[in-house]
């Protein structure tokens, strides 16, 4: 596999095979120098679909939910492709990704692409491969990207600098858990749903959440609260209906373009971050220099801090 | 410095049969071997089971079969995996297959078949070495 592999694979997504979008989400997974590549050839197409996040607690019936989704936004003659992030095992880099189980009568529907990634090295966080296949999705001409995170963590802190919309999703079993959710949730959902609306407690659990948006202050948007029975297909309109008046909202001033320049930027920046990282600790590595500064610092020459002032004094002489 | 690439498995069970316990007990030793599995749960077709191939990029499609309709279920995968011109994934079969089926299965492009009871390093090892095979190529 070498750039012209690439060229010609890119080739091929932009004219509909999906076999060659599929090999690119690998790529872009797993060669870094090919990514580079593949991903300067990819921008030019991108920035016509419309990101949608789904976020919350494992079991609360997302996968669910996004198959009906996704249903509904067919029969509006829409396209989709869904990104569904399952955790990786520390201990083993291995990962059981389950989240088709759900959407199996949509894996034969050619309007709709899934594909099943891990969150890899990202420490819980969408992993960066995330991003780029959110991109190939969408120069693949999907007219929609729904992207399911687990609610553990950073992850969907992260998710808000890919959607567009984010959703959160709670249940009535979460009892107290909703009065304990997280200030960082709150403030990154911009429609809860309360799923499994046919379990005991749905009105207590929306009137928590009504309590504490009132309590929050989250400029003129007011996010919505949906109930839905995801299984039954219950609320799947008023979900749906909720994101455009969303959408409509973010795109009708010029909130659209500052979301744009604030994630060029977060993007730009954690690129040159990891590859300025990667680079230092290869150059580190490579010249015995990490093994000698580390030696100081155990032998109690030398502070940690020093010891990283040590480091960065070398990045200046450059 | 290129990183290695992960084995990319989907664990199906195709045709009616009610329960996947041995399907799970490999996916969990799959993913405790590092690779990722796409786990597809209970009654998959086999139009489901290559189209998720083809869409997850896996190098290996793990068919989990007790229900004895191997030979009209295993066939049609294969025959729709060269349909899509994606005959290059490895493909196992578990369950009970009489030896005679057997044969037939491997002749059609089955790469191996193991009967119930086999300990899951065992197919650890086929699947990385049949792996390692593959990408050196
Ligand atoms: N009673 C009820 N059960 C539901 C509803 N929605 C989903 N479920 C069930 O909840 C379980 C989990 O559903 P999933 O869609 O897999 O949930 P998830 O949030 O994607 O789960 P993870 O990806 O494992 O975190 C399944 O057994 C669903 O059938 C609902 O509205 N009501
Ligand atoms: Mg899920």
């Amino acid at each position: 596999m070498d750039e012209d592999d690439v060229s010609v694979l890119v080739a091929s997504l932009l004219r509909g095979d999906r076999r060659a979008l599929a090999r690119l989400i690998t790529l872009v997974e797993n060669r870094p120098r090919l990514r580079d590549r593949i991903m300067s050839l990819i921008y030019p197409y991108t920035g016509n679909a419309y990101v949608i996040g789904i976020t919350g607690s494992p079991g609360s019936g997302k996968s669910t939910l996004v198959d009906k989704l996704t249903g509904e936004l067919r029969t509006r003659g829409k396209t989709v492709g869904i990104i569904a992030i399952d955790p990786t095992s520390p201990f083993t880099g291995g990962a059981i990704l389950g989240d088709r189980i759900r959407m199996l009568s949509k894996s034969t529907d050619e309007g709709v692409f899934i594909r099943s990634m891990s969150t890899r090295g990202s420490l819980g966080g969408l992993s960066r491969a995330a991003y780029d296949a959110i991109a190939l999705l969408d120069a693949f001409g999907k007219d929609f990207v729904i992207v399911e995170t687990v609610g553990t963590g950073q992850a969907e802190v992260d998710i808000v600098d890919a959607a567009y919309t984010s959703i959160v999703v709670v249940t009535p079993d979460m009892g107290d858990e909703i009065q304990a959710i997280k200030a960082g949730i709150l403030e990154i959902a911009d429609i809860f749903v309360v799923n499994k609306a046919d379990l005991e407690n749905v009105e207590a659990t929306v009137m928590a959440l009504q309590m504490m948006l009132d309590l929050s202050d989250k400029g003129d948007w007011r996010p919505p609260i949906i109930k839905t029975v995801a299984t039954k297909g219950v609320g799947i309109k008023e979900l749906l209906d909720a994101i455009e008046r969303h959408r409509a909202y973010i795109c009708e001033t010029d909130r659209i373009e500052k979301m744009h320049y604030k994630r060029s930027k977060v993007r730009i920046l954690e690129i040159v971050r990891s590859k300025l990282m990667d680079k230092l600790i290869r150059e580190l590595e490579n010249s015995g220099e990490l093994d000698r500064i580390v030696k100081c610092v155990v032998e109690k020459k030398m502070d940690p801090y020093s010891a990283a002032d040590e480091i960065l004094r070398k990045l200046d002489k450059k | 410095m290129e990183e290695e690439k992960k084995i990319r498995v989907i664990i199906a069970k195709p045709g009616l049969d009610g329960h996947d316990r041995g399907a799970k007990i490999v996916a969990r030793a799959l993913r405790d071997a590092g690779m990722e599995v796409i786990y597809m749960g209970l009654r998959n077709t086999p139009e489901q089971i290559v189209e998720t191939a083809i869409q997850e990029d896996v190098d290996v499609i793990g068919l989990s079969i007790l229900s004895g309709a191997h030979m009209a279920l295993v066939p049609r995968v294969l025959e729709l995996l060269k349909e899509n011109g994606v005959e290059d994934k490895i493909v196992l079969v578990g369950g009970i297959i009489p030896k005679v089926d057997e044969e037939k299965l491997k002749e059609m492009g089955v790469a191996e078949i193991f009967g119930p009871g086999t300990p899951t390093d065992k197919i650890v090892e086929f699947i990385r070495q049949r792996v390692g095979e593959i990408r050196k190529r």
